[in-house]
Formats: structure tokens, C-alpha cells, sequence
């Protein structure tokens, strides 16, 4: 390995520019004549909008323009959609509702935006904002998705009767019913995966530019993939062609799902910035982010676990009801159902799986994926039933795990994943290792000892990323291709730019990256630039999601660097006056096998550029070779969290007070980088567990819309933690990479769930267990200890 | 715009400025959208997040959360200033790139700003408790702060007696 290559702790190559202040964020650009754009956005979580009256708002100082959902309905720009169809059990298509980008007739959520202003100054939009009258006609709202389907809830689209989206169905009903009645034993539990707000720390942002000379259209927006919302944005809405449609995703502040999705704002940018011949600029500010970004998780669950004497899982059953809010986001129709129970086997042999899924509107912010999308909301399901299964079979918790881990692979679950690789035993030995899990009991006692309640919990997950083979992914009902494209383009002096379909907003891809090509070609990290997120500069690309970047973007570029090299060979053995045969490429020096004649990287890199020695009629001049990679199948992360907690029960308080994962994610370019992104994923999911909450009320006014309501993980809410990893390389792409972005989201609720049941000794709580949920279900079940 | 404007003048990163403005101008839209020094950030609407801290008069403080009409004749040092453009980065920063304190990048000025006021007041040596309470304003979405706290204790530890630190840590 050399000092920067593959699994070396690289220090980032971007970070300079974000520690002095030099980042550049979609709201940091300005362009000249740019005019400000405010939202009116509906107050109501279901309005007749029977009137828009602008005229006292648009004599305003600095007003440029006033535009309403009525006048974008008479452009006859078509819907955002959501572009993957999920068929229900009886065959027919999902019901999507259309999704104008400015609601006209009636407001289907507290947010909906139904008019937007332009003016010369932010300040000056808003003032008239202010003035804008929207007459509402109140309608009643459905917010529970557990009622959205019921007689008499009020109907939110005509489209779908009773609320319903699709009624989904995965695996054997019939065999796994008669599993659970030839179960010794069956564990049951109902509970809420609560409704979460992604809050990326960069809110999204929008700034659209027309050039009237060439008819066509800018657009630097906060997105983790410019070329799908470029597609989307001309292919559907019909802003513009998309090949006068320049989508650029600068730095962008984080995403973790939020910033995938299209969204009404840039799509009324750029239409308003057409309209007044003028830029338009637009950035949410926290309170528009909370009822605009679609929110994750939102699950009602029942779910039942059969055993047999043996404690060996015989069966899983599940009903799931999926709050997918007032429209179908991007991509809100896969995450309750191909990215959840296709997950439902864990990390076990499970014989029989049984998943139904009832998506439903309900009156409030759409919901789509957000990190770890669906496959923590599996993991939770069937982490917290082995849990709870161990406990009432009487059983230590990691020896049932061990009974039932799959073993052999490849492995086919009966809910249509093929494991390809893994070694669950040993990711869990590592972790009760590092943990001193034979520690816990005196650990325990000494809490006690202090008045304290101690809890220890597991949670041995697995995921499915590197999405997606294509043909797979199109024969489930996607829309879109899921493999990715990757450039080289070798300089005449051998420094290398790779061009790549993903796009980074804090994985640190111009690192990584930058890392394979260097160690592959011989150069330093500082030889080899990432360019991403320009669709004028980039080939067509899928972005980045699903921890996709690694198994599936790096792949691509090492098939583009698998044909550079093939090329180089070519023109080398013309200038070395050997046979291609002959030549070996190591280091960054090509040889004539068995004599000491070379040349550097370099000379061969500026020999393609000069075309001089070699008949160009044979070997075209130039060195710069593209790749388009579709994985063959999903790669399956998969790893043992291990979280304790000390509970104070005078107070209900619950700190962490210890962590510990062992992730398997095949091979690891950075272990600084994927050390980062196992802390970062465990703090969204202790965030959930404990903390974070989004609550409306039942007329649908969401009541925790800052950071003064909902609760951020801060940095006293969480403890250092113990990562590490064991290795089972992933067999079906050409660097053995299986992804790690989403692992912490996905492992850390179960987990600290287990911890807190175990202490309290009750299975009775949801998410978030803040301390007044925990102290109020201390106060139903538990004779509280004393302090000694 | 012009009708009701007034006008401030303050030294921002060592340079005086003075500056015509709306006088509901905040700090940080004078820094961002006057000055366009865009390395302090906006991250929410209610002073929680700690994304657009600066120093003003060589204290910590949430620049979207002050008037600028309020800080006449005031210091304000941003994450822009903190080093010099082509000297050696402050060993704060240079502490968050070595322990990998950042992903995003977004939430970083603010952090960093904060970590060298901590410094000040808490001193060189200071223990993961006290650095996770002292970040109480300051929200990360992306690194679980695991690794700003270790990048913070080690800045504080490099800016012992560090000469290029002493002006913003005074």
C-alpha cells in the first residue's frame, strides 16, 4: 500500500478550501440582475384556494414579478412525479396524484407553495409576500397514516380512493402463516418508526439564469444528482429541452436523501427566471426547510416473529402502513417497499417472510428516502423481534443471533435478495470483543449502585447498496437505469482529471477517488482532479445515494482506467519498439518484459498526445477513455452495533454511554473517511431513537418546525465511539467495495432501542425515547431501584 | 432601497469597511451579500446552529443574530481572516483537516470560530466533556462530532504559544 492508496487514511484533498471559507455553496453565487424569489406557501394542510389577490403586493417597491400556481397551470408545465411504479398486489399501478410545481385549486399540505414573488431584495420579496392575499377554504385534514384509509377520512386526491397508494405484498402469505402456527413460539410488536426531518446543514437552494441569445437555461441547485433533475425537469415538467437545460451542483452541504428528490422551487426558478428574462434566486431558510424537504420513516408496523423449540426463526410476518405525505416524492414508492422488505431476512436464515405495505396520503410533507431509506425501518422490525424473541425464549441475545446467522454463501433470502458474501459471526465476536460485553453485568451493578438503570442492546443489521443493476431495478418498476459513468481524461503531461456521474456533498469523493486512479496510474493524489455535478461538463450520471458511489462509481472508473491502460500498453509498444504483448504497466512505468527498456507514465501520456510515433490510422491520438458500469447485483454491508446506556430514573434521562460497530464493508479505500461516515450515520440514528421527533398536529400544523422544536443531536447528546471493521470482500465488483454511507442510520435505532428495553425491563416504548417518554413509561412497569 | 438606508462602519478581517445598508440588515447578510465573504453560513432561522459565527471584538458570536447597524467601530474577525490567504492555516484548521473534523464543509466555519473562542475561555487542555457542552450551539449534521471534538482538543493543544493564533485568540 502506498502512503496514499487504497487503504490508506488519506487526508481530503477538498477540505482546504471548506476551513478557510473558500467552499462554494449554490447560495454563495450571485448573478448579475438577479432578482429574489418568497414563497407563498398555504398555511393550511388542506385548502380550497379560492382566490389570489396580488395587486396591493405587486405595487410594492422592487417587485419584479408575481406569479401564481393558476398561471403556471395555464404554461401547461407538466407534474414532478415520482419515477418508480410499485404495482399492489391486484396488479395495478400505483395512484400518483400530479404534483404541480405551484398548487392551483387546492393546497394539499402546510407548505404547499401556491404563488411566488420576485423581487429586487430577499427583503423586498418578503414585504410583499406579506401582501399577498390567498383566499382559503379550510378543508379537513388527515395527518395519522393509520386512519388515512379510513371510512370518512377526508380524500386528498381524487386519484386515490380512501388515501391509498398501493396496497403491497412481497414472499409466501400462505406458507408463513402456517409457520407462525407450528410456532413454539411467536414474538409480536407493534410500533411507530417516527417521521424524521433530514436537515442537511446547508438548506436547499435554487439560482436559475436564462440566456435569451441562446434560448437556454442554468440552474445551480443543491442536489445530489444534476443529471436526474435535469432529465426529470425537461423530460417531465418541460421547462426546457434538456439540452438547453445546464443543471450545476456545487458544494453542496450535506443531503442524505433530502437532496435527491426534484423539487417545485427550482422547477419555479427556472421558470421564472424565463418569464422575466432575469435570474432567480432562491434559498430555504430552516422553517421552509422543515415543511418542504421530504421527510423520512413514517411507518406503522405490526410484526411477528415465529421460533421453534430449537430458538431457530421460522418465520416473519409483517404489516407495514407507509405515510408517503400529500404527494409521491422522486422516489417515495421504493423506499416502504423493494428498499425494505427485500431486508427483512437480516442477517438470518429465515424460511418464511411475509411483507404487506399499504402506502397512503396523508396531509403533509411528502416522504422519501432519507439515509438508510427503508432499510433501517427493516432493521428495526426484525432487530428489535430477535431482541425481544431472545428475552422471552430466555436466551442471551447474541448466541440466538449466532443460531440463526446465515452461514453460507451466496445465500437467497426468501424475499428476493441474494446475499453475495459476508461473515456475520465474525463481525459480531469482534464487537462483544471490543465491548467487553462479559463486562456488562458489573457495569451494571455499578449503576445501580448509583441509582442508575443500565441497558445493553444489539443490533446485527444488513443493507442492500451499490444500487442497482438496471435491468433489475427496471423489471421492480424504476424509471431510470441505476448503473454509473465515469471519465479519465489523461493530460499530454500525465496528470489525469476523471469525470464521474457521482456527486459528492461531504463523502469526500475528490479524495477517495482521487486515491484508486493515483495508486492505479502511479501519481500523486495531486496529479489526478474529480470533476462532478455539471451536466455541461460531465457525462450522463445517477448521482449519489444508497452508498452507491463507492461500489458502483469507483467500479466505472476503474473500467475507464482498465481501457486507459489498455490504450497506453498500445502506444508504449510504439515507442519502445516492442510488442504490445510484452509490455507491463507497474508503478507508473510501462517495461519491455524481461529488458530494462521503459518509459514513464508521462513520456507515454504526452507520446498519445503528439501522435509521432505510432500510425494513427490503427491507434487514434489521445489518451482520455469513458466507462458506463451496471452493477450485477445489490453489494449487502452488514456489521454488529453494540450500544449501552445508563438511564437515570428520577429523571428519565438516557445517555449513551458506549458504542461499539464492527461493519463488514468489503474493501475500504479511506478508513478515516468510512471511520467519518459510521460516526456521522450513528448520530442520525441515535437522533431518532432519542431524540429527534416530527410531530403535527391533527389539523396537520407541524409543531416541531425549527431547531427550537426538534431536536438536533448535538454534541453533548452523544458519546465517542468505538468503529472498526472485519472484511469480507463484495464478489461482484472489481474492487470488492460494498458501501458504507448509510450503516449507522441503519443500525443505530434498533440498537439503542434494545439498550433502553433492557433496562427498563418493558418493551412498551416507541422512538424517540426522550426523557419524558422514558420516565413516564418507568412510571407504568417499574419499581425503581435506590441508590445505595 | 435607497430611501431608508444608514450607514455603519466597522473593521471586518483587519480592513475598515463602511457600508450603506438597510438598516434590518444582520450581520451576516452584510458579510455575505455586501462584503461576499460567503465562508460564514446560514443554517437556521433561530440562533441554534451556530453555522454563521464570527468574532466580534474577539468574541464568538452569531452574526445572524446582530444588527449590523449595531456593531460601529466594531472588530469582526470571519473564517476568511482567520489565516493569512497564502500563509500557514491556524492550527484550528489545520487540526479539523488532520482529524477529519468536516464532511460537508458547511457547518465548518462556524465550528472552527467557535473551537478558538473555546480556547480562550477554557484554555489548552480541554477534555471531550467540556469541548461536547461548549459545542451546544453549534450543530453538525454529517460527522457525529466524534471527530470535531478530537480535532478540537488537539487545535487548542497547537495553539499553545502559537504566534499566529494569538490575535484571534485575544
Amino acid at each position: 500500500m502506498s502512503v496514499t492508496g487504497i487503504g490508506a487514511a488519506v487526508r481530503r484533498k477538498e477540505d482546504r478550501r471548506f476551513i478557510t471559507g473558500k467552499g462554494h455553496y449554490t447560495d454563495d453565487i450571485n448573478r448579475p440582475g438577479q432578482t429574489f424569489a418568497c414563497f407563498i406557501r398555504s398555511p393550511h394542510a388542506h385548502a380550497k384556494i379560492k382566490n389570489i389577490d396580488v395587486s396591493a403586493a405587486s405595487r410594492l417597491p422592487g417587485v419584479a414579478g408575481i406569479f401564481t400556481g393558476a398561471q403556471f397551470a395555464e404554461d401547461k408545465l407538466g407534474s414532478l412525479i415520482c419515477g418508480w411504479t410499485v404495482l399492489s398486489k391486484d396488479g395495478s399501478p400505483m395512484k400518483m396524484a400530479p404534483h404541480p410545481a405551484l398548487a392551483a385549486g387546492k393546497a394539499n399540505c402546510v407548505g404547499d407553495a401556491v404563488a411566488v414573488v420576485l423581487a429586487e431584495t430577499l427583503a423586498q420579496a418578503k414585504d410583499a409576500a406579506e401582501r399577498v392575499v390567498v383566499d382559503y377554504e379550510p378543508l379537513p385534514a388527515v395527518v395519522d397514516p393509520a386512519k388515512a384509509a379510513a371510512a370518512g377520512a377526508p380524500l386528498i386526491h381524487d386519484v386515490a380512493p380512501n388515501n391509498t397508494i398501493y396496497n403491497w405484498h412481497l414472499g409466501d402469505a400462505e406458507a408463513t402463516n402456517a409457520a407462525l402456527k407450528n410456532a413454539r413460539h411467536v414474538t409480536t410488536l407493534e410500533f411507530i418508526n417516527n417521521r424524521l426531518v433530514p436537515n442537511a446543514m446547508e438548506p436547499r437552494a435554487a439560482l436559475a439564469e436564462y440566456d435569451a441569445a441562446s434560448g437556454s437555461l442554468t440552474l445551480w441547485n443543491a442536489t445530489q444528482n444534476p443529471h436526474v433533475a435535469r432529465l426529470v425537469i425537461s423530460a417531465f415538467v418541460g421547462v426546457a429541452p434538456e439540452n438547453k437545460l445546464r443543471v450545476i451542483a456545487p458544494d453542496v452541504g450535506g443531503g442524505f436523501g433530502s437532496k435527491i428528490f426534484i423539487y417545485p422551487e427550482e422547477v419555479v426558478c427556472l421558470w421564472a427566471a424565463r418569464k422575466l428574462g432575469r435570474p432567480v434566486k432562491w434559498t430555504a431558510e430552516r422553517s421552509e426547510s422543515f415543511i418542504t424537504d421530504a421527510h423520512g420513516r413514517d411507518h406503522v408496523t405490526k410484526a411477528q416473529m415465529a421460533f421453534d423449540g430449537d430458538g431457530r426463526i421460522t418465520a416473519l410476518k409483517v404489516h407495514t402502513t407507509a405515510n408517503l405525505g400529500a404527494y409521491m416524492s422522486t422516489f417515495s414508492s421504493a423506499v416502504p417497499t423493494f428498499l425494505y422488505a427485500t431486508l427483512l431476512s437480516g442477517q438470518y436464515e429465515i424460511p418464511h417472510i411475509y411483507c404487506e405495505v399499504d402506502a397512503v396520503y396523508t396531509n403533509t410533507v411528502p416522504v422519501d428516502a432519507y439515509r438508510g431509506a427503508g432499510r433501517p425501518e427493516a432493521t428495526f422490525v426484525v432487530e428489535r423481534l430477535v431482541e425481544v424473541g431472545a428475552r422471552e425464549l430466555g436466551v442471551d441475545p447474541a448466541t440466538l443471533r449466532q443460531k440463526n446467522f446465515v452461514k453460507t454463501f451466496p445465500y437467497q433470502t426468501s424475499v428476493a435478495s441474494l446475499y453475495d458474501a459476508g461473515d456475520y459471526q465474525a463481525s459480531l465476536q469482534k464487537a462483544l470483543e471490543l465491548h467487553d460485553y462479559k463486562g456488562f453485568a458489573r457495569r451494571k451493578r455499578d449503576s445501580e449502585r448509583n441509582g442508575k438503570l443500565r441497558g445493553i442492546g444489539f443490533a446485527t443489521y444488513i443493507e442492500a447498496c451499490g444500487v442497482a443493476p438496471s435491468a433489475l431495478v427496471g423489471q421492480l418498476g424504476a424509471g431510470v437505469g441505476l448503473w454509473e459513468s465515469a471519465e479519465v481524461r489523461v493530460n499530454p503531461t500525465g496528470s489525469v482529471e476523471v469525470l464521474t456521474g457521482c456527486h459528492q456533498h461531504g463523502q469526500g469523493h475528490e479524495t477517495t477517488f482521487a486515491q484508486l486512479v493515483a495508486d492505479r496510474l502511479g501519481l500523486s493524489i495531486d496529479q489526478v482532479n474529480i470533476l462532478h455535478g455539471d451536466t455541461d461538463i460531465v457525462q450522463f450520471g445517477m448521482g449519489t445515494y444508497g452508498s452507491r458511489s463507492g461500489a458502483v462509481g469507483m467500479s466505472a472508473i476503474v473500467r475507464a482506467l482498465d481501457k486507459v491502460e489498455a490504450k497506453a500498453k498500445k502506444i508504449a509498444a510504439h515507442l519502445l519498439e516492442a510488442a504490445e504483448g510484452d509490455i507491463v504497466f507497474k508503478d507508473g512505468k510501462f517495461t519491455v518484459a524481461g529488458t530494462d527498456k521503459s518509459a514513464a507514465w508521462g513520456e507515454v501520456a504526452l507520446g498519445a498526445y503528439v501522435a509521432h510515433k505510432f500510425p494513427t490510422s490503427e491507434i487514434e491520438p489521445g489518451l482520455k477513455e469513458s466507462a458506463f458500469y451496471d452493477p450485477t447485483n445489490f453489494t449487502f454491508p452488514a456489521g454488529c452495533h453494540i450500544c449501552e446506556v445508563e438511564i437515570d430514573p428520577e429523571t428519565g434521562d438516557t445517555q449513551v454511554v458506549g458504542w461499539t460497530a464492527v461493519d463488514d464493508f468489503g474493501t475500504v479505500i479511506n478508513p478515516m473517511i468510512v471511520e467519518g461516515q459510521v460516526h456521522g450515520g450513528v448520530a442520525q440514528g441515535v437522533g431518532q431513537a432519542l431524540l429527534e421527533h416530527t410531530v403535527y398536529d391533527d389539523k396537520g400544523q407541524l409543531v416541531t418546525g425549527s431547531y427550537m422544536d426538534y431536536a438536533m443531536p448535538r454534541a453533548d447528546n452523544l458519546p465517542s465511539l468505538q468503529v472498526d471493521t472485519t472484511v469480507t470482500k463484495c464478489p461482484t465488483n472489481p474492487l470488492g467495495i460494498k458501501g458504507c454511507g448509510e450503516a449507522g442510520a441503519i443500525a443505530a435505532p434498533a440498537a439503542v432501542m434494545n439498550a433502553i428495553t433492557n433496562a427498563l425491563g418493558t418493551e412498551l416504548i416507541d422512538m424517540p425515547a426522550t426523557p419524558a417518554t422514558v420516565w413516564a413509561t418507568l412510571q407504568k412497569t417499574h419499581t425503581l431501584p435506590r441508590a445505595a | 432601497m435607497a430611501a431608508n438606508t444608514a450607514a455603519v462602519s466597522l473593521t471586518v478581517n483587519g480592513k475598515p469597511v463602511t457600508a450603506e445598508i438597510d438598516p434590518r440588515t444582520l450581520l451576516v447578510q452584510l458579510l455575505r451579500e455586501h462584503l461576499r465573504l460567503t465562508g460564514t453560513h446560514v443554517g437556521c432561522d433561530t440562533s441554534q446552529c451556530g453555522a454563521c459565527v464570527v468574532h466580534v471584538n474577539g468574541k464568538a458570536t452569531k452574526s445572524c443574530t446582530v444588527l449590523a447597524l449595531q456593531l460601529e467601530g466594531a472588530d469582526v474577525l470571519t473564517i476568511e481572516g482567520l489565516a493569512a490567504p497564502d500563509g500557514p492555516l491556524h492550527p484550528m484548521q489545520e487540526a479539523f483537516r488532520e482529524n477529519h473534523g468536516l464532511q460537508c464543509g458547511y457547518c465548518t466555519p462556524g465550528m472552527i470560530m467557535t473551537a478558538v473562542d473555546m480556547v480562550r475561555r477554557k484554555g489548552h487542555d480541554l477534555d471531550d466533556h467540556t469541548i461536547r457542552e461548549q459545542l451546544e450551539g453549534n450543530i453538525c449534521r454529517c460527522t457525529g462530532y466524534h471527530n470535531i471534538v478530537k480535532a478540537i482538543a488537539a487545535g487548542a493543544r497547537a495553539m499553545r504559544g502559537s504566534s499566529a493564533t494569538s490575535k484571534a485568540a485575544e
